[in-house]
This record gives structure tokens, sequence and C-alpha cells, in this order.
């Protein structure tokens, strides 16, 4: 394997470590920062009342089928521009010498 | 995590909504003016949104015991300059608030600030800075994408504060209050958004070397990465 390669898994793998840390060594409920913050607003406030609330409040299934999707529809985008300028490079290399990526 | 819908009092929604508007706008124009003046980047402004687009909707556990997402937000400011972002993450902000009712309508102009505006112009900021003092292309990658991300939540930290003062301590203890909730939350999380735009721009520099030479990022199309890295 070619060294940019690895540096580039490596990449990969100290991101998956770095959220694979605090599930292995800390304990916690894991609920999101913002429903935190919302709690302790309303412990810190308690008459304050949020004054409005989505208009549409998908169930927690169909929200992480949506957030999936969310991330599925970056990711097809970006997995698109990369076969385009892979295939326009190649294309193209045929003409020019070839140069090497950062490693 | 962005504030979520209703919690911030009328006021202070309609004031972080005209803050932001005009950055919008703005942004909406330098999109369009990217367009006509480079067409050839349009594929890669795409993969830019996109970019922003998968990083928010990666919901990370963190040190603290809760989970929070990166915002993606500063490779498209370091390729396109921080106003494209406040388009596309407010496009981005728009999508979680209506359909996964994550952040909200009303809050949307504070969650554009600080995601949209704020981390973009920390992050383009911090890229501008390292390369002037001589820092490679990676390192000024890696920085101006993890300290806008902290940029980002810090923002947030600082509006639920203005607006929610703590009742013994005011503003600057609530600051440290959310701060501790979001920001440190949020530390893991910029490292790992950080290492993630340092892969794309590494991926991009492999395929299409061109392209970041137009945008300035790299100096001539061939050899030269290495030389940018060292």
């Amino acid at each position: 394997m070619k060294r940019s390669t690895i540096v580039n898994w490596l990449l990969v793998v100290a991101v998956v470590a770095l959220a694979a840390f605090p599930l292995l060594f800390i304990s916690g409920d894991y609920g999101g920062a913002d429903g935190i913050a919302a709690e302790r607003i309303a412990a810190d406030h308690p008459d304050y009342q949020p004054w409005a609330s989505s208009l549409f409040e998908p169930s927690e299934e169909v929200a992480s089928g949506l957030f999936a999707a969310q991330a599925a529809i970056g990711a097809g985008v970006i997995g698109y521009y990369f076969g385009v300028a892979r295939t326009r490079r190649k294309l193209a290399g045929a003409v020019n010498a070839p140069s090497d990526a950062i490693d | 995590m962005h504030i979520a819908e209703g919690y911030l009092p009328p006021l202070h929604a309609v004031a972080w909504g005209a803050a932001s508007a005009p950055f919008v706008v703005w942004g909406a124009r330098a999109v369009v003016k990217q367009i006509r003046d480079n067409p050839e980047s349009k594929l890669l402004l795409g993969a830019a949104g996109a970019f922003c687009f998968v990083l928010s909707a990666l919901k990370l556990p963190s040190v603290t015991g809760s989970c929070s997402h990166p915002t993606g937000t500063g490779f498209g400011a370091v390729l396109f300059r921080p106003p494209v972002m406040a388009l596309l993450g407010t496009i981005v902000l728009f999508f979680q608030a209506t359909l996964l009712a994550h952040g909200g309508l009303t809050t949307l102009g504070a969650n554009v600030f600080s995601m949209a505006i704020a981390g973009p112009w920390v992050a383009y900021g911090v890229f501008v800075l390292t390369r002037q003092l001589g820092g490679g292309l990676i390192p000024a990658v890696f920085l101006a994408a993890a300290l806008g991300d902290l940029a980002t939540y810090c923002v947030t930290s600082v509006q639920l504060a203005l607006a929610f003062p703590d009742p013994v301590s005011g503003v600057v203890g609530a600051v440290a209050k959310f701060g501790s909730i979001f920001a440190i939350t949020q530390i893991p999380l910029a490292i790992s958004e950080g290492l993630l735009t340092v892969l794309i721009v590494r991926l991009l520099s492999r395929v299409s070397p061109a392209e970041l030479t137009r945008l300035g990022l790299i100096k001539s199309a061939n050899p030269v990465v290495k030389e940018s890295v060292a």
C-alpha cells in the first residue's frame, strides 16, 4: 500500500477511535447536548415556556432514518464528485505526466 | 447540536435573525458569482455543501457522556471563502429544522449565526493566519476545521447565556454553564472534524490538484503538493 493511502486510513482510524473512546471508558446516557441544554434552561428558569415547537416532529425511528438519509445524500454527492474527478484525471493523465498526491 | 425550537425568547430570535440575514444574502450572491465566474467549480461547491450535510448528520459520542455533531463548514470556508458557507450552512440547518425537528425555525437565525457565519469565518481566519505564519497546508486545514467547529459551539453557548443568564452568576456564569455542555463536548468532535477535513483535502489533492490550484490552496498543479505539506 502506498504511504499516502496508509496515512488516509490512519486518519479514519483516529476518528473512529475518538468516537469509541468515550463509549468505552466514560459512562453516560449519551443524550444530545441540545437536550441537556434545554433541561438546564428548564431547571434554572422554570418560568420560561418554549414558545414554539417543531411543525413536524418525526418519531425517533423516522428521525434516525432521516439522519441516515441526510448523511447518505451528502456521501453520494461527495462520491460522485470523486468519481468524476478521478475519471477526468485518468483521461487527462494519458496526455500529462502523472503527479503525486500528498503523501 | 443547535438551539432547540422555541428555546430563544422572541426578541433574541428576531435579533439573531436580523444579524444573520445579510450574511445569508451575501452568501447567496457569492454562490451565484462563484458559479458564474467558475462554472467548473460547481461540482466541488456541491461537494463542499455535501460535506457539511454528512458531518452535521454524524452524531458522535463525546467525553462528557453526551452526543453532538461536527459542522463540516470549515472545509467549504477554506475552499470557497466564508460567505458561500453562510448559504450552504443555512440550507443544512433549514433541512434539519423542518424535517428532523433538530434546531428550529424560531432559532434558525441564531443557529445560522453560529454554524454558518461564525464557524466559517473563524475557520477561514485561522487558515489564512496559519498559512501566513508559514504553516503547511495540512496543519492549516486541520486547525481551521477544528477551531471553526469549536467556535460554532462557543457562539451557541454565548447565545444561550445572553438569553438565559444564570440566576446567581449572571451572563458570565451562564456562558461557563452552557460552555460546559456544548464547548467541552465539542472538543474531541472538533478534532475529528479537523482530521476528516484533512482527509478530504488530501484526497482532493490527489484527484483534482488543478481545482485546488485554481482555488489558491496549492501553488501549481504538479509536484507541489508534496512540498506544501512539509
